[in-house]
Formats: structure tokens, C-alpha cells, sequence
């Protein structure tokens, strides 16, 4: 019988032919990640295991990115912690401040993952790097220190639901709308433990930057892993800059899908995903006035170089309402430098918004733009949980960089299209 | 084995947030996330919850990041398990890969009140409703899972079966 592309890559890192959902496999792993917040608990555990070295030091890739520029004495000492060990195990890919960003803009840009790779990353959007064939999902510190000592990691093989998405997308319609629109339809656990394989007419013409932000938030439908299949798109983003071989996997035409669920992406508008759940989506025209406090345009959701050029096509020749903090949060270095020789910062800083330096920061609720008791978020991040960017009692909504930017000048949540 | 103790019950989709806070996840001291355990779900909690004590949620237990932190909290601040109608995905391997017992079972989900007394006959996978004299079936454990958990975490799993350098 045929395999999905899911199947396919987790048969091969377990040397076998054929795998089917269900199955539990202990596979070996391409890349291993973790961050300032997971990887000391994953040394931790490296260290209490009695492990001295870990077991390819080229494949261990750790970013610090939440807490960073560190934001107090704590976050400094788990900072130091990846960093000593890093230079103790002599890491190929450890990316300080200044060389760094977030993780999931970072590792594609930099070629670290290539198609066809089983990922892991103590982080749970590392299903980001679906959008280029590559199996990756989140896990937890001790399935790192586990991977650090043994290249292996266990996994039951999921099932996979296929999305095909029809037809052309409206104006003002994104990506970010397209996944938004998805976890609305099926809700955070509509994708427990499954695969979700993105597809269709309207995914074969999107660039790398937006087929990334739809496999960054499989997550937010509980799924494992957000797959798109490789194609010219593809192969043009990762040569020159892959820093391995890569392979492609394709689904059969026998595979066999869970479900398989169809979008006529002309019937989506805008949308927005209200507090404090990803699942509370609405398209933006439906909603009620919402005044707001804080605009936020960046993350691993939508922090590339496309995204920060569809904000500042809104933001030229406008200004950020005078109530509203806007800021703007590139997803790495190299991502802010070409914002800069493109004139977007520029824009950015003319219209009264912040530029923030690559951090996850107030995504998490960590820095950089922490909300008040009662204060109102629009954020291109990817989660709206209670508490999640500051004072248990705030709220973030979520929505695409023309949105958030739209919002950001009016005050108030909006279309572009209304602005 | 078996677990006595106190249901404190919760919601559908708890997120990991409501578990432990990103505000506290400065530190990996396990009784430092303890202090903060579900805050966000129910601020007075952690003064409430005895030494094993039992949290019965609904559907999706904790959905949203990977952070290990989330169950380590759990676990260090006493709950001796988790009962939910399913957990997402993360949560569920980090804890058997530290070894924080949970089960699956919808009726006790939905069945157990807060403050029943439960009691939990783990090789039988019963649970038992002292406070209504009522028993749930629970989900059976995968056999590799109830390895991971016999071997006390992926850890020392890892130690036994793999060569370590």
C-alpha cells in the first residue's frame, strides 16, 4: 500500500521499507534543536545520564532566542548554560546574539534543514520546517538529552489528514489566514497527534516565507508534524544554501489519508483568531470594535522578509495611532539587514513603530512588549492562551501582518481593506 | 502500585501556559515551577493541592508548547497524576519521559467531581471513585510506554539499552 510523505521519512530514519500509523519507532534524527528555555533542562538530564559527549556534534543546533538579549540575571544564567556547553562539546551550530534570531526563521535561512530531514526541537513550533519536506516536530527536553546521547528519538507514527486548498485567494488574504481559517474549522485538537499535509493549487503558488508560516502553526490543531511537498519553490529556497544532501519524499497516489478536507479559498476572508484559544477565528469583518493597546508584527509565525514587507506597504505614509504600541520583531539578523537596505525599517521607525531586535519575546510573554491587566493585543504570533503575552487578565488576538498593521493605525482591529 | 487522592478538576484544552507560566520559565529549578503550578488556571491552587493528589481535566490536556517544564511543575508539586480525556501530543511523551504518571479515560473525565476521593489500581488500569463508589476504565498504556515508565523515564531507558559515551 502507499505512504504519505510523513511515512515515508519516518521509514527511512528507521531503516525500513514500510511504516503504518500506529507503529512505535525509536528513528534516527538529522537535526536536534533546543533553545534558552528547554535546552538546560536537556543538559541537565545529558549530564545526570552519566553522557560526556554528544553523539555528533554537528547535528546538535541550539538557539537562544526567548529570553534573549537576556532579559534579567535568571535568563542570563540559562543563556550561559547552552553557551558553555556549546563551546565544551565543540557545537557546529550555536548561534549567539548578533548571528542569531528565531530559531524557526533561523534554520531555513541558514540551510540547516533540508528536505527530506527528521527533526526534532524542544520547541513546539519546529513543525515550521514541514514547509520544506522535512519531518520535524516539537518534543521535550528529555527527548533531546535522549537524541544528544543516542541520534535516536521515539515515535508512534501518526496518521495523516490531507488539506487541499482551492481556488484564489481574495485580497488582503494570506497565509496566516488560510492556517487561521483551518484551526477554526477543525479547533486545537483537530489534528491530535496526526500529520497535516498541506496541498492544493493555492499552496503550489505561495513563496517559501508563507508556506512556513502555515506549517509553523500545525501545532495550534495539536498536529505532528505540518507537511508540504517539495516542489521548484522549494528546490530554489534550499540550493545554495543547504548544508547537506536532501531528499524528496512525495506521497503516493495510494496513500492512504485519515481524512481528507478541501477549502474553496475564495469563500476565505481575513480572519482573526479571538481570545484565548487559535480555534476562536472570525473573519476581521465580523467582528465587533475592538480597541487596542499594542500591535505586534513578527514571530516564528511571521517574521520573514515577506511579512515585514506586506506591514510596510501598509505603514508608508501612515502613522501608528497615537494610543497603540507597534512593534515590529524581524525574524533574524539577516532578515532586519535586508529590511533595512529594502527602506522597510525606515518606514517602519516614520510611522511611530519600535523596532525590536530577533527575540521571541512578547510572543511568549517573556519581553520586549509585555501587555497590562485589561490591555488588548493584535499579534501575527501564533498563540492567544491566557496570560500568554503578559497579565493573566490581557488579550491577544491573531491575525496576519496586514491586519496587524492595518490595526495598528486605526486603533482598532480592521481590514487593510477598511483602512 | 496504587494512588489515593483528591481530584482537583479543570477544563478542556488546559494549556501549557495555564500550567506554568512562561513568566516563571527563567529558571529549571523543578520546585521553583512548582510554586506556580495551573497559576494561571486557578491562582489558589498550589495552596490548596495535598502530597497526591489528582488533576481530572477534559479533552486536550496540555496543548501549546513543549515546555518539559509543564509536567516537571506537576509532578514537584505533589500531584501524584493526571487524568484527562486525551492530552496533546508533547505533554504526553514528556511525561512518560519523566515519569509523571497519566491515564486516559473519558469517564472518569467527565464522571469525577472535585474533592472525590480517588484511588487508582495502576496494573489493573482501574480507577476507583471512593467518595461515589463508582469504577472507570482507563485507556491502556502502550507497551512502550509502560517499558519507559517500568525503566523510571527515557533517561535511565536510555541508560539500560543504549551505550552511552
Amino acid at each position: 500500500m502507499g505512504m504519505t510523505i510523513g511515512e515515508k521519512i519516518l521509514a527511512a530514519k528507521n531503516k525500513k521499507k514500510y511504516v503504518e500509523p500506529g507503529e512505535l519507532i525509536i528513528a534516527d534524527v538529522d537535526i536536534v534543536l533546543a533553545n534558552d528555555i528547554t535546552a538546560p533542562l536537556a543538559i541537565k538530564e545529558f549530564k545526570n545520564a552519566g553522557a560526556k559527549k554528544v553523539f555528533d556534534r554537528k547535528k546538535i543546533v541550539l538557539v537562544p532566542d526567548h529570553f534573549t538579549p537576556n532579559k534579567d540575571i535568571k535568563s542570563a544564567e540559562q543563556a550561559k548554560i547552552l553557551r558553555d556547553f556549546a563551546y565544551e562539546q565543540k557545537l557546529t551550530h550555536y548561534f549567539e546574539q548578533g548571528q542569531a534570531g528565531i530559531e524557526h526563521v533561523l534554520l531555513p535561512e541558514k540551510g540547516i534543514v533540508v528536505p527530506g530531514d527528521l527533526v526534532i526541537g524542544a520547541d513546539s513550533h519546529t513543525c515550521t520546517y514541514g514547509a520544506l519536506g522535512a519531518f520535524a516536530t516539537g518534543v521535550g527536553s528529555t527527548d533531546v538529552a535522549f537524541a544528544m546521547m543516542t541520534g535516536k528519538a521515539w515515535f508512534k507514527v501518526p496518521s495523516t489528514i490531507k488539506f487541499i486548498y482551492k481556488g484564489k485567494l481574495n485580497k488582503w488574504v494570506y497565509s496566516k489566514d488560510l492556517i487561521l481559517f483551518t484551526i477554526g474549522d477543525i479547533g486545537v485538537d483537530g489534528a491530535l497527534y496526526k500529520v497535516m499535509e498541506f496541498s492544493g493549487p493555492v499552496i503550489e503558488k505561495l513563496s517559501m516565507d508563507a508556506r512556513m508560516t502555515i506549517s509553523n502553526m500545525a501545532i495550534e490543531a495539536g498536529g505532528k508534524a505540518g507537511l508540504i511537498e517539495v516542489d521548484d519553490i522549494t528546490l530554489k529556497y534550499v540550493k545554495g544554501r543547504a548544508e547537506r544532501k536532501w531528499k524528496i519524499f512525495k506521497s503516493d497516489r495510494d496513500a492512504k489519508y485519515e481524512k481528507i478536507i478541501e477549502y474553496d479559498c475564495e469563500k476565505i476572508e481575513p480572519q482573526v483568531a479571538m481570545p484565548h484559544l487559535p480555534e476562536n477565528t472570525k473573519p476581521v469583518s465580523k467582528l465587533e470594535k475592538v480597541s487596542i493597546d499594542q500591535s505586534v508584527i513578527g514571530s516564528c509565525t511571521n517574521g520573514r522578509i515577506e511579512d515585514l514587507r506586506i506591514a510596510a506597504k501598509i505603514f508608508k505614509g501612515k502613522n501608528v495611532n497615537s494610543r497603540v504600541r507597534c512593534i515590529i520583531l524581524p525574524g533574524t539578523q539577516n532578515v532586519y539587514l535586508q529590511a533595512l537596505k529594502e527602506g522597510l525599517v525606515e518606514i517602519f521607525i516614520k510611522s511611530g513603530c519600535v523596532m525590536s531586535p530577533p527575540t521571541c519575546g512578547p510572543c511568549l510573554g517573556g519581553h520586549m512588549g509585555i501587555l497590562a491587566k485589561g490591555e488588548v493585543a493584535i499579534s501575527t504570533t501564533n498563540r492567544n492562551f491566557v496570560g500568554r503575552m503578559g497579565h493573566p487578565e490581557s488579550f491577544v488576538y491573531l491575525a496576519s501582518p496586514a491586519v496587524a498593521a492595518a490595526s495598528a493605525v486605526a486603533g482598532r482591529i480592521i481590514s487593510p481593506e477598511d483602512l | 502500585m496504587q494512588i489515593r487522592g483528591k481530584a482537583w478538576k479543570f477544563g478542556d484544552d488546559i494549556d501549557t501556559d495555564a500550567i506554568i507560566p512562561a513568566r516563571y520559565l527563567n529558571t529549571s529549578d523543578p520546585f521553583e515551577l512548582a510554586k506556580h503550578c495551573m497559576e494561571d488556571a486557578d491562582k489558589t491552587f498550589i495552596q490548596k493541592v495535598k502530597k497526591g493528589d489528582i488533576i481530572v481535566a477534559g479533552k486536550n490536556f496540555g496543548c501549546g508548547s513543549s515546555r518539559e517544564h509543564a509536567p516537571v511543575a506537576i509532578k514537584y508539586a505533589g500531584v501524584s497524576c493526571v487524568i484527562a480525556k486525551d492530552f496533546a501530543r508533547i505533554f504526553f511523551r514528556n511525561a512518560f519521559n519523566i515519569g509523571l504518571l497519566i491515564f486516559e479515560s473519558e469517564e472518569a473525565s467527565q464522571k469525577i467531581n472535585e474533592g472525590d476521593e480517588i484511588e487508582i489500581d495502576i496494573k489493573k488500569g482501574i480507577i476507583k471513585n471512593l467518595t461515589k463508589n463508582e469504577e472507570y476504565k482507563v485507556k491502556p498504556i502502550p507497551e512502550f510506554m509502560q517499558e519507559l515508565v517500568a525503566a523510571g523515564g527515557l533517561i535511565n531507558y536510555a541508560k539500560q539499552k543504549f551505550s552511552i559515551k
